[in-house]
Formats: structure tokens, sequence, C-alpha cells
């Protein structure tokens, strides 16, 4: 965000806590002692009402990062977010862009139970004009908010907090103020022959887990990050399916009318239904709301073990 | 001389025959200007309100007078296209409301910006847009102002944002613009409407919070026209004085169907938001003739009685044109050909607009994606496949 302020005037943060505290976790921390509060403004607690005044911002010509401290508070502004933003150019017929960034923590945390743990991939995945992406580490969350940042389009950024502090090998490539990674392209983060695991956000890194645990049985996974939910690339999918035979999809949230329910339906649709050997496995968060409990949290989202035993599963095995 | 003055007196008493009137006219010697005097406006939060006279000067006059009846043969050409059904959907008129749209205009610049909710015809005219681009995209056809995508409620022009069809949503957008204004530095102000329905919606709250706590220019402005659909505003809110719901915001109450004093309120609200004192509250009272939308035949909640005693005391065009007769601003065959010109441009408008095809089935993907190099869109199923580009 540093960079991208810099470098263009318009560019500026608004939400709770992002300037003098430093960010409710600290991303924005140094921002406002820098840029000031012309770039760095903090708002009352007003989700409807500052969602609305960045959209307004965005259609003026500025280029607002609204901060949700979390995304289950955008859901009092997600009208704006849809109804604002998302489908204004087309309404316009091409005349109003709306070059907005939204970002904040989505999905489940530890201990913060059920109004604060919902996942919104699906929901903001559903709705076209909106641009949704989904960080895994370090180099994705770099590349994917600058590519936002500067996407002329309305961009959800889901960010997850447990990933803030988890530290990561960066490449030299990613230390340049001008790395972008595209919105609109997954990554094959390790390659496999056996089976395609295809995730979002924190659950990749335990499916790389998942995939170190059955390398040593014999079984190698393809694990692929989406790093974008819409566009979804589903192409790189396709041709991972088409080598491997076998899917397994892994997501935090919900699994009614969820991230791995479209991706299924869609390997129906084309060339990689055809291949698959068996049919395709989602592994998801549990069909509740969020526990509190730490034993009943623990089994509301997905577990490597669950990833493993899915992928069992599918094989056959 | 006494043949002339026979002439001349013919003509007067309106015996002469158009083009002989025409010429008359222009020979005849009509004032520069006139002053008249306005309400007062009542104040919340404020030591001096607008001034209570202002200058009219006939140029002005005659263009306010085009302007509104433009709004007004508009939305009644809107009508007769809906009861034929080449419109369709939501059309929300504001025949009545003229004052507001064409007042406002006239107390800023180009170069401010406005923002409004789904009653907007008359808006996207006074803004800039042509009667032909209006009523094509009220017809849904591929000449219309959002080219056939957004209809009645999604018109949009330079520093015009709609056209919003989310009740009270416009408000924090408009903070939002005002914000840019002050961020930019450049001395604009931004206009933003809602009705006395939208009133009671809490984003609006928070707006006034925000503008007023950053010193936004943004002119809240409620259009009174006391009923929200079907709902009369003291069945609706706790405190009809919309002017006042701003609590630390100043505010003033306007009377919305004189457009001399829309003007002078407007002019005295922009110069507050300029000067850098922050937001300010206007409340137009003002009327609405058809019903919420056309749906709503607008008299089962209001008597025939009351539309009339509207019409009859209050209409804006009507006050215009009694006061610019009256002070010898202009001639009533002056303004009636002016009604002529106008009744002629909105009807080659509603042919233009009837009669211009509906968007091509290859652009319904168009203009998902702003920047974007194109890409498919899907369709009813997977075989079906729309090409989108921005």
């Amino acid at each position: 965000m540093d960079e991208e302020l810099e470098r263009d005037e318009k560019v500026f943060l608004l939400g709770e806590e992002v300037a003098q505290y430093d960010g409710a976790y600290k991303v924005s921390r140094g921002l406002w002692k820098k840029y000031g509060d012309k770039r760095i403004i903090d708002t009352p607690i007003s989700e409807m009402g500052f969602a609305g005044i960045a959209v307004g911002a965005a259609m003026a010509g500025l280029r607002p990062i609204c901060e949700f401290m979390t995304f289950n508070f955008s859901m009092q502004a997600i009208d704006q977010v849809i109804n604002s933003a998302a489908k204004t150019y087309y309404m316009s017929g091409g005349c109003q862009s709306v070059p907005i960034v939204f970002r904040g923590p989505n999905g489940a945390s530890a201990g913060v139970a059920a109004q604060h743990s919902q996942c919104f991939a699906a929901w903001y995945g559903h709705c076209p004009g909106l641009k949704v992406v989904s960080p895994w580490n370090s180099e994705d969350a770099k590349g994917l908010i600058k590519s936002a940042i500067r996407d002329n389009n309305p961009v959800v950024v889901l960010e997850n907090e447990l990933m803030y502090g988890v530290p990561f090998e960066f490449p030299e490539a990613a230390q340049s103020k001008d790395f972008l990674i595209p919105i609109g392209k997954a990554k094959i983060e390790r390659q496999g022959t056996h089976v395609t695991v295809v995730a979002h956000s924190r659950p990749v890194g335990h499916c790389l887990e998942a995939a170190a645990v059955l390398s040593k049985e014999g079984i190698e996974c393809e694990v692929i990050n989406m790093r974008t939910i819409r566009p979804m690339d589903i192409e790189t999918i396709e041709a991972s399916v088409i080598k491997t035979n076998h899917l397994v999809t892994v997501e935090g949230g919900w699994p009614q009318f969820g991230i791995g329910a479209e991706i299924c339906a869609r390997i129906m649709e084309g060339p990689a239904f055809n291949y698959l050997d068996a049919p395709a496995v989602r592994v998801t968060g549990a069909d509740v709301p969020m526990p509190y409990a730490k034993i009943l949290e623990d089994n509301s989202i997905p577990q490597v073990k669950d990833i493993i035993f899915a992928i069992k599963k599918t094989l056959n095995i | 001389m006494r043949k002339m003055l026979a002439a001349v007196s013919r003509v007067l008493s309106g015996a002469a025959q158009k083009p002989a009137s025409r010429v008359l006219v222009a020979s005849r010697n009509f004032a520069n200007d006139a002053t008249f005097e306005i309400k007062k406006c009542d104040l919340h939060r404020l030591e001096e309100g607008p001034p209570v006279t202002t200058v009219l000067t006939r140029e002005d006059g005659l263009k306010y007078y085009r302007m509104m009846q433009t709004v007004r043969r508009m939305e009644l050409k809107a009508d007769q296209l809906y009861k034929q059904k080449i419109i369709r959907g939501f059309c929300h008129l504001c025949d009545g409301q003229e004052a507001c749209c064409v007042g406002l205009e006239a107390g800023i610049n180009p170069t401010d910006h406005l923002i409004t909710a789904y009653r907007a015809h008359g808006f996207t005219f006074t803004r800039g847009l042509s009667v032909r681009e209006i009523l094509t995209e009220l017809t849904g056809r591929r000449g219309g102002c959002a080219k056939g995508k957004g209809g009645s409620m999604h018109m949009y022009a330079k520093n015009f944002y709609g056209g919003n069809g989310i009740v009270g949503a416009q408000v924090p957008l408009g903070a939002g613009i005002a914000l840019a204004c002050k961020y930019n530095g450049k001395d604009e102000v931004c206009l933003t409407l809602y009705g006395d329905g939208a009133a009671n919606q809490g984003q609006i709250f928070e707006a006034y919070n925000m503008a007023a706590l950053w010193k936004l220019p943004c002119i809240f402005i409620c259009e009174n026209n006391r009923y929200g659909m079907g709902t009369s505003v003291e069945r609706a809110a706790a405190s009809t004085d919309y002017y006042k719901r701003g609590d630390f915001i100043p505010g003033l109450r306007v009377d919305g169907m004189d457009v001399l004093c829309v003007r002078e309120a407007t002019r005295f609200a922009a110069a507050y938001c300029r000067s850098g004192k922050g937001p300010i509250l206007m409340e137009l009272q003002t009327y609405r003739y058809h019903g919420h939308s056309m749906s709503d035949p607008g008299v089962s909640y209001r008597t025939r009685e009351e539309i009339q005693e509207v019409r009859s005391k209050s209409d804006p065009i009507m006050l215009l044109k009694d006061r610019m007769v009256n002070s010898n601003l202009a001639s009533v065959e002056e303004l009636k050909e002016i009604d002529v010109e106008v009744r002629k441009e909105i009807e080659d408008a509603a042919q233009f607009a009837t009669a211009d095809p509906e968007p091509p089935l290859e652009e319904l993907g168009h203009h998902i994606y702003c920047s974007e190099p194109p890409f498919e869109v899907r369709g009813a199923n997977q075989w079906i496949k729309f090409k989108s580009v921005s």
C-alpha cells in the first residue's frame, strides 16, 4: 500500500483505526505518520456510510482503499459494494467507472465465534462487476494488493488475520516496487501427478502440509493456489485435472453454494470431466455458525487430516 | 401615426397573426431585468439566510422557463410512452418539481457535482444530457445515454452521478464525491439529494456525521414532496423538520416551487460550502403531481383536491410565467412560442426514442469491467457465451 500511495497521489486509505492506531491488525502501520490526515483517514464506526463515501470518491476520480476491520462488518455495507460499486460500470453503459479496493481480513480467526468468523468469498465471488482476490502468502498479498489498487474496477481483497503474522520467503522479484500479480491467474504451488488439490487463502498452507505427508506414502499432490476467486482461473485447474484425473477442493467457507461447488460445476461443464476417474471431493468449513469452544472450532474448519482423508477417498486408497 | 397606433393596439389585443406578433416582439421593449421578493427561508443554526429579494434577468428568466417547460413536457411524454408500454419497468416522474432541478442548476457551476435518487430525469436534463438521450434510455434503445443498459434510474452525465435505485445509498456516495472535491482542492461542491422518505435512512446520518467531522463541501438536499411512496411525512418521521435533521449541520427550509427561491438558497449554500465551513442542509418543499411511480395512481393516499390546489396555486412554471409577464420581462406570446418549440423538441425526441433499435444482443456482456481486455461472459447455459468488451 505504501508503494502505491507513493506512486499515485489519488490513492488514499480509509477505515476504522487505520491511521493513528496504525491499523487494527497493524497492516497500515507507519502510513499515517508518512502520509498524514489527507491520505490516511480514520473513520467513525459507520461501515455503510464510509463504504458509500469511498465509492463516491472513486466515482469522482480518486482511488480509495476502503478497509473493513473484518469482512463480517462489510455485511452492513454490502449494498454499497454490490449495488453502488460492482454494478455501476455496466448500468451506466460504460460511462461511470469505480476504481476502488475493499480490503480486510476474511474468514475464521481463533476463538472469535460466529459473528466474527464468516468467509465471504462465495458471496462476493457471486457478483458480476466485482473482482475478488484471496492472497495466501506474502508474495500473494503484495502482488495482489498492488494489482487491485491499479485496477480500474472494484476489487475485493480477502485477507486472513491468522496469516498476517506468518513469515514467508520473499523472492527477489517480489521486492520490486512494480511487482504485480495478475488478477485472474492461479498459481501451481506444488507440481504433482496423482491428484489436483485446489484452495485459496490459508487452506493453501494446509494443502501443502497434507501434500508433504502424502508424498511420504508415494502420493504426489498438485497444489493450486487460486489467488483469484473472480474471475476464476478455471483453465489452470482443468489442465491439472486432465493430468491427474482427480480433484479435491479446499476452502474455509461453508459448503453450500461455495467456491468448491462452483469449481465442481465448471469442471463438469468443461473438457476435464472426461478425465476424472472419480467424483470431485470438497473439503469445507462445517455447515454451522462458528462455535467458540476450541475443540468445536477446530472441527469446524478444514484441518490437514480432513484434506488427507478426502484425497485418499477420491483416490480410493 | 394613427394607423401605426391602431396596428399596435390590434396586435397587443392579440388579434394579430403569428408573424406580425414576432415582429412586434422583436421591437417591443422588454425590461432587462426585474427584482422579485422571495420567501424567507426558515433557518437552523444559521444567523443569516439567503436574501429575500433577487434580480432576474430576462435572459435567465427565458432560460429557466424553457428548461422547466422542457422537463415538464418530457415527463408527460414519458407518462404517455409508459402507458403505451413503450417504456417499461420503473418510471418515477418529477412533474411539479421542476423548480428544484432548474433552480439548483442555476445556483451552481457546471463544474460542481450532483447526485440524486431515482426521480432523476429532470436532473439528467439540467446537468446536460439531451431529451433525446434521456427518452431513448427510457425506451431501452441503443441510442440511450447508458446504451439501454440502465433505464430510468441509471443515467449518468459529466459531474452527474445518477440516478440511484437504492433509497438513501446515494447520500454517502455524495459525501464521497464531496470528499474528492475537498481532496482535489478546486473549490467544487457536491449537491447530494434525497427525498422525505429517504431522510429516515440510517446511512444518511452516518454521512451527516462524517461530512461535518471532515468539513466536506457537501450540500445535503431533502426534496420533500410530502409523500414517501404512499406514506405521508407525518406517518414516517418523528420530526418532519427535515432541514433540522442534520442536527449539528446548519439547515434551511426553502420554497421548492419557486425557482428563484431555490436558486438563491443554492447560491447561499454553495458559498457556505466553498468557504470551507463544511456541509449544509437544504430542505426543498415541493410537490409531485404524479404518483410515486407509474404503477401508483397517486390518489389513494392524497386527495385529487390537494393535487389540484397545488397545480392552481403553486405550479412552478405558472409562477415564473406570471412573474415574467407581469413585470414585462416577457410576453405571453413569446412564452407560448417557447412552449411550441419545446413540444416539438420532445415530439422529435420521442419519435427517435420509439424508432431507435434495441441494443444488439452481442452487447449483453459488455461493460462488466473497465479497462479490461475482452473476455467471455456466460449466458443462460454453458454453451451460450457473450463477448465482454470494456
